[in-house]
């Protein structure tokens, strides 16, 4: 909802500029986080070994990516445990 | 000789956003400021700098020639037309980039700073190959030049990236062909979204706008920042005493919006 101001100002993000502006800001977000996928495997193990120390995983089922919603950039990971460790 | 050359790269990522025009119009105002600078063109294969210098009948040797044996640096440095204090070392037009190797670079970048010049600039080559990688070998500075655009800012981030891995950490940025009458008009990116966008690691450098000077004084092969009158040419005079660690303000582009017409689009909006 823009205010009364800013229509006054002439700022209206149906101009193209303010939509060149957002998908910048989006398609940097996602140019960012791309991850060349040999480092992409490397973190994937890292962070199997760091949680190896405490649960038993199913690695098979192991599943993690980088996800690209509205506006945000995230790490996804789905990891079945069969059992926690003592 | 003193070895006190700042290096600096002129880069882009994408092709035709004023990479030339930059380092011919950068170094032209310095060299007028009374300091002593080369001009490299690192873009091997498609020479161009000497074109925007009106060099390119005076060329005999090139960066090639130098690297392979064939001339000596000294032979293949012209001096410019308009001052003693700028130099070209001209790329080679029949070669590729795989004629230079990053360890030749780094070899000519350190004759050069032998001679004792305080600036050098390398023109890079567009893209994020050979060419890109052989340009910034050398360089202990870097200027990004952008169009406020979608693809030239997006190509400036990778390269912002890929120049911060080899260490040229928060590069000056240079946005060019700004039409202040299209942003005015909210149909262009404005320096402030650019910036935006880019991130604080960037450091505003100049504002250049899009300007026939440009063109006609290539046409001339006397580089914008020579004529007292150009906008463009003050905009990269203005850039020259910012190199030096002058605060200069950035020229005034910004088309006023009268209260008026913008009451007049707010009522063409609602009705
Ligand atoms: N501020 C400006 N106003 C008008 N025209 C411009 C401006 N800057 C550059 N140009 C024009 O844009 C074209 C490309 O400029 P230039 O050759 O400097 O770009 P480049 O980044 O070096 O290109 P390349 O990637 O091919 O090396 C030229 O024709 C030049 O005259
Ligand atoms: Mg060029």
């Amino acid at each position: 909802m823009k205010s009364f101001l800013e229509r006054l100002l002439g700022r209206t993000d149906a101009s193209t500029r303010g939509i060149a502006k957002d998908r910048l800001r989006l398609v940097l977000l996602q140019d960012r986080a791309s991850i060349p996928p040999e480092q992409m495997e490397n973190m994937r193990l890292e962070i199997l070994q760091v949680l190896q120390k405490y649960v038993e995983i199913e690695e098979d089922e192991l599943d993690m990516k980088i996800e690209r919603g509205d506006g945000a950039v995230a790490l996804v990971a789905n990891i079945p445990i069969r059992r926690v460790l003592s | 000789m003193a070895e006190n050359a700042r290096v600096i790269v002129v880069t882009s990522g994408k092709g035709g956003v004023g990479k030339t025009t930059t380092t011919a119009n950068v170094g032209t105002a310095l060299a007028a400021l009374d300091k002593k600078i080369a001009l490299v063109d690192a873009d091997i294969g498609l020479r161009n700098l000497d074109l925007a210098l009106g060099l390119e009948n005076r060329i005999v040797y090139d960066m090639v020639d130098v690297v392979e044996g064939r001339a000596k640096l000294r032979q293949a440095l012209i001096r410019d037309k308009h001052t003693q204090n700028l130099a070209l070392l001209p790329a080679a037009q029949t070669r590729d980039k795989s004629a230079v190797s990053v360890a030749q670079m780094q070899q000519v970048v350190q004759e050069l700073k032998e001679e004792g010049f305080d600036f050098i600039f390398i023109d890079c080559p567009a893209g994020i190959e050979q060419g890109f990688k052989n340009a910034t070998a050398g360089a202990t500075e870097a200027i990004v030049v952008t169009n406020p655009e979608m693809a030239s800012v997006r190509d400036a981030d990778r390269i912002i990236g890929l120049l911060e891995a080899q260490g040229l950490h928060s590069p000056q940025l240079v946005v060019n062909r700004l039409r202040p009458e299209m942003v005015k008009n909210q149909e262009m990116l404005s320096v402030q979204d650019v910036q935006d966008v880019l991130g604080s690691g960037v450091k505003l450098l100049g504002i250049v706008p899009d300007d026939k000077d440009i063109i006609t004084s290539t046409n001339r092969g006397e580089p914008a920042a020579l004529v007292k009158e150009s906008m463009a040419g003050q905009a990269y005079r203005n850039i020259a005493h910012r190199l030096l660690g002058e605060e200069v303000p950035f020229l005034d582009l910004e088309v006023r919006t009268s209260f008026l017409e913008n009451l007049k689009k707010l009522f063409a909006v609602r009705r």
